[in-house]
């Protein structure tokens, strides 16, 4: 008979927690789990990059309906525990009683909010959840919308930066005299100050709130010394307090938290606590990485192993994208201690070690955190630091030998040093895990350790781990950088370019930080196919930095002549049309004419110079590219369908030239083959193409992902719909939300891989309102894309393009 | 002894683009950087012959729209591990009209 074991509280403390106790092979509880807000288990410290759009909520989900179904876990999410009777050992709710044998409390904590007037005004809001997160990303939408955030610490100023990326104006209020004063000094926090203003936020310190002012809503701030700043949106910042007030109700032994002892147990024995709802001698924690500490501990102590929790040391970063600071231990100044420093004015980095008796007992880094780590390492072992005093503050590179390598530096960390602080793993134990597990990947890597996988600042150290372990065969497709121009991979640029919309390649360059003025072969498509895809009305497609093809929309060849396709709807032609092929390739002497696997008709070995010519004598008869030399649609091969074959059961001929009439002309990653057969016999070779259509008697197959190429792969079947206009819209979706989320040059089936065939499915199957959304963006997209772009040339776009400029040094010409 | 002979206007020619030039001596690629500084180079590639004019240009470099080699087009030599080199040719600029010297053409052409 299991035991039953209630939690209240579906945050990430009893989330790890729960970890912990299902790594057992006996399971001796069965678990229900309470949870206010309506959602399982997310990563809470993710909150800012969701809030500035560089993250989805989707990928901060820690725990999602599948690995509760998985471990049994009955969730009562969106229902608050009301009371506890410890007598009869049951919790209320309003589903009713509910009986434990031992209960868990995780209620975590409550934002802060300061008493003053209009506190509780529309537009006055906490940074705590996911709801505040939508209220705030509402609340920016709005043209011109200007936010006041109290509080200048980590949590005020991830969300100040984040709103401000957002686009509103953004003011902070503080009260101390330097922003983050509990994790900076005076020195950093001016250099972070001066950063944070140069973005556009306006920072107010010594700053008394006195009233929040409005009539039906907050309409401004009005601070003590009469300064007003106007407000659509006030959120509150200045701290959190620990959740306890049912555990005050039940009568449990509360001061500042929930006491609890060593083994995170209440005064109740049945009753643990954890999170930053609890007390551990004297002390209230809000840091993940001691939170962590606590969930294994609970867990060992239902589980009836020994376990004690101690306090940690810990370590701070502020998860605001392009600032780097670090702060860990004690920095006040004091008679006994002496301090070291290092300014870079030039370079925006400030370095700060305080030590006493050649320890180091804090360390402050802004600008340059590299050796973080290796600090926060010294100062929880107490190394005794007088040898390399003189150059301890250059760095680890520096000690012994001068090793300006940073492999040589991860290299030469104990293997206890502390790689990840959010959840307390060393070195080596990831790299033994890589070792013994085979890993490869970082994805995996963080799977089985959980190093870098909470905040995320430590991928980088992670990584070179990685390196370090498997040396070649480490091959980081995770985070590869886009090329030499800058060390950002492709996710970080499409996330950054709609977070920060950037609208210009000049602008991406510079707001990114590439190394190089111009960028290079490599990013210059890619950029510009990124910012056609996500600003089609606004963005002026730039030609210069697309691939020759697509410049002059013709195929380059080897001998540099150019191969022309015309676009042949679903593959289907007449005789008017292959008589003005015909005629085409007579007047202008090409010398090959191919047919191709797309069920196209290739002319070959076109002079460069007669392009124009040859499209206009094709324009006339009615033929528009074919883009046969596109990072875009290029063919939707069928068969002949219910028209003549004697099994075809839909028309399937048809439904490939709507599919074509309707995509034609819109860029994609990569390019784009599709297919429709009338029958499962497939003649039209549907499930080996990026997206494939079976026409059956009941509907019509949807199929994606195939590749026959370099890889060869059949389709996955996305799914079964009813009728031609729902085959339409859903493979419309599909192909938006590959545009959206692909790396350029990624193909179909490499995308869906690395997202999961099953998610895609929701995404445009399950989910019909998320399909809409897509499909009307590619709709949107389509105004501005379907130009047939031979016509244009014929018309004289570009001609420059397509003749000489200047003839010299011939006899007539040298005269 | 230079033979200076108009080619044409800075204007011919887009921003991080190429035009040719048409001798005696095969096709000249003239190119016309990010910050409007021009240079010309053989318009053929050392590996397999492909128009450099029709490639990329980043700075002062253009990448081969066949294989993807680099060449500096100040030097004419190729970036990185491949190695060769093509031709650069003399131009001049007087405001927006560009010149290039048509000796070096006609010496080449007569080799």
């Amino acid at each position: 008979m299991k035991r039953k074991l209630v939690v209240i509280g579906a945050g990430m403390a009893s989330g790890r927690m729960l970890e912990h106790l299902f790594e057992a092979e006996e399971q001796a509880f069965d678990v229900t789990l309470f949870g206010a807000e309506p959602r399982g288990n997310y990563n809470r410290i993710m909150l800012s990059p969701v809030l500035a759009g560089e993250k989805t909520f989707e990928e901060i989900v820690t725990h999602d309906a599948h690995w509760y179904a998985a471990h049994d876990v009955t969730c009562r999410f969106g229902e608050t525990v009301t009371r506890i009777d410890r007598q009869s050992k049951v919790v209320f709710s309003k589903g009713g009683e509910t009986p434990y044998d031992k209960l868990v409390i995780a209620t975590g904590s409550a934002p802060f909010i300061i008493p003053v007037a209009g506190r509780d005004l529309p537009g006055v809001m906490a940074f705590r959840d996911l709801d505040d997160v939508n209220a705030m990303v509402a609340a920016a939408e709005r043209p011109g919308a200007r936010a006041v955030v109290i509080g200048g610490g980590l949590l005020g100023l991830e969300a100040a930066a984040a709103l401000r990326a957002r686009g509103m104006e953004v003011v902070v209020l503080h009260l101390m005299g330097h922003l983050m004063e509990r994790q900076l000094d005076p020195a950093a926090g001016y250099l972070l100050q001066k950063e944070l203003e140069g973005r556009g936020i306006k920072i107010h310190t010594k700053a008394q709130t006195k009233a929040i002012l409005g009539e039906d809503r907050a309409e401004a701030v009005l601070l003590e010394d009469g300064t007003v700043y106007p407000a659509d949106l006030v959120v509150m910042a200045v701290g959190i307090r620990p959740e306890t007030r049912i555990a005050v109700d039940a009568g449990l032994d509360v001061e500042r938290g929930i006491v609890v002892n060593d083994q995170m147990v209440s005064s109740d024995p049945d009753i643990l606590a954890i999170g930053e709802c609890v007390e551990h001698e004297r002390i209230c924690y809000g840091l993940v990485a001691p939170l962590y500490d606590m969930a294994r501990v609970a867990a060992r102590t239902l589980r009836g192993m020994p376990a004690a929790f101690r306090p940690v040391e810990t370590a701070t970063q502020l998860k605001v994208t392009g600032v780097n600071l670090y702060s860990a231990g004690d920095f006040a100044d004091g008679e006994d201690r002496e301090e070291i420093v290092l300014r870079d004015a030039s370079a925006g980095i400030y370095k700060r070690l305080v030590l006493k008796d050649d320890r180091i007992l804090g360390a402050v880094l802004y600008g340059d955190t590299a050796d973080g780590a290796w600090f926060f390492d010294l100062l929880k072992k107490g190394t005794d630091v007088s040898q390399m005093r003189e150059t301890l503050i250059f760095g680890q590179a520096y000690q012994g030998g001068g090793e300006a390598d940073p492999m040589a530096a991860v290299a030469a960390l104990p293997d206890d040093a502390e790689i990840c602080g959010c959840n307390g793993v060393c070195k080596g134990k990831i790299v033994s895990t890589i070792r013994e597990k085979g890993l490869t990947a970082l994805d995996d890597v963080r799977a089985h350790t959980k190093a870098s996988s909470s905040c995320g600042t430590c991928t980088g150290l992670v990584e070179q781990l990685m390196k370090l372990t498997l040396g070649d065969a480490y091959n980081p497709t995770t985070v590869q950088p886009m090329c030499g121009c800058t060390d950002l991979g492709h996710d970080d640029v499409r996330r950054l370019i709609r977070a920060k919309k950037l609208k210009t390649i000049p602008a991406v360059m510079q707001e990114l930080e590439w190394k190089t003025s111009c960028g290079c072969a490599k990013c210059r498509p890619a950029l510009n196919y990124y910012l056609v895809c996500d600003w089609p009305d606004e963005y002026a497609d730039d030609y210069q930095s697309r691939f020759i093809n697509e410049r002059v929309h013709a195929n380059i060849q080897k001998d540099g002549t150019y191969s022309v396709v015309p676009r042949m709807w679903g593959g289907v032609t007449s005789a008017r049309e292959l008589r003005a092929i015909a005629d085409v390739v007579d007047k202008f002497n090409i010398p090959t004419v191919k047919v191709t696997g797309g069920q196209r008709i290739d002319m070959l070995g076109i002079r460069k110079e007669d392009l124009p010519a040859v499209w206009a004598e094709l324009g006339k008869a009615g033929f528009v590219s074919g883009h046969a030399y596109a990072k875009g649609l290029r063919t939707v091969k069928t068969c002949v369908g219910s028209d003549w074959c004697r099994f075809g059961t839909q028309d399937s001929t048809g439904l490939g030239i709507r599919i074509e009439k309707f995509m034609w002309g819109s860029w994609t990653p990569a390019k784009v083959k599709m297919a429709v057969s009338g029958c499962p016999r497939n003649c039209a070779e549907a499930t080996c193409k990026d997206v494939g259509v079976i026409c059956v008697d009941s509907g019509f197959e949807i199929h994606f992902a195939g590749a026959a190429g370099l890889d060869i792969k059949g389709t996955e079947k996305l799914g079964l719909v009813t009728s031609e206009d729902e085959a339409l819209e859903v493979i419309v979706a599909l192909v938006q939300m590959y545009r959206e989320q692909a790396r350029y040059l990624e193909r179909i089936y490499k995308w869906a891989k690395r997202v999961g065939y099953d998610e895609i499915r929701r995404q445009v199957l399950a989910d019909k309102a998320r399909r809409k959304e897509y499909f009307d963006r590619f709709v949107f997209s389509q105004k501005f894309a379907q130009v047939d772009p031979w016509s244009e040339r014929v018309s004289g776009r570009d001609k420059h393009e397509f003749k000489p400029m200047a003839a010299i040094g011939f006899p007539q010409a040298a005269e | 002894m230079n033979d200076w002979v108009e080619i044409g206007r800075l204007d011919d020619i887009p921003r991080r683009g190429a035009r040719c030039v048409e001798t005696p001596l095969g096709r000249v690629a003239v190119f016309r950087t990010a910050s409007d500084e021009v240079y010309a180079i053989e318009d053929r590639c050392p590996h397999r012959g492909g128009p450099l004019s029709q490639g990329i240009v980043h700075g002062a470099e253009v990448t081969c729209p066949l294989h993807n080699w680099v060449f500096s087009l100040e030097t004419g030599l190729a970036q990185g591990a491949d190695e060769g080199v093509v031709r650069t040719f003399a131009l001049k600029r007087e405001g927006e009209r560009i010149f290039m010297d048509a000796t070096t053409v006609l010496a080449m052409a007569a080799e």
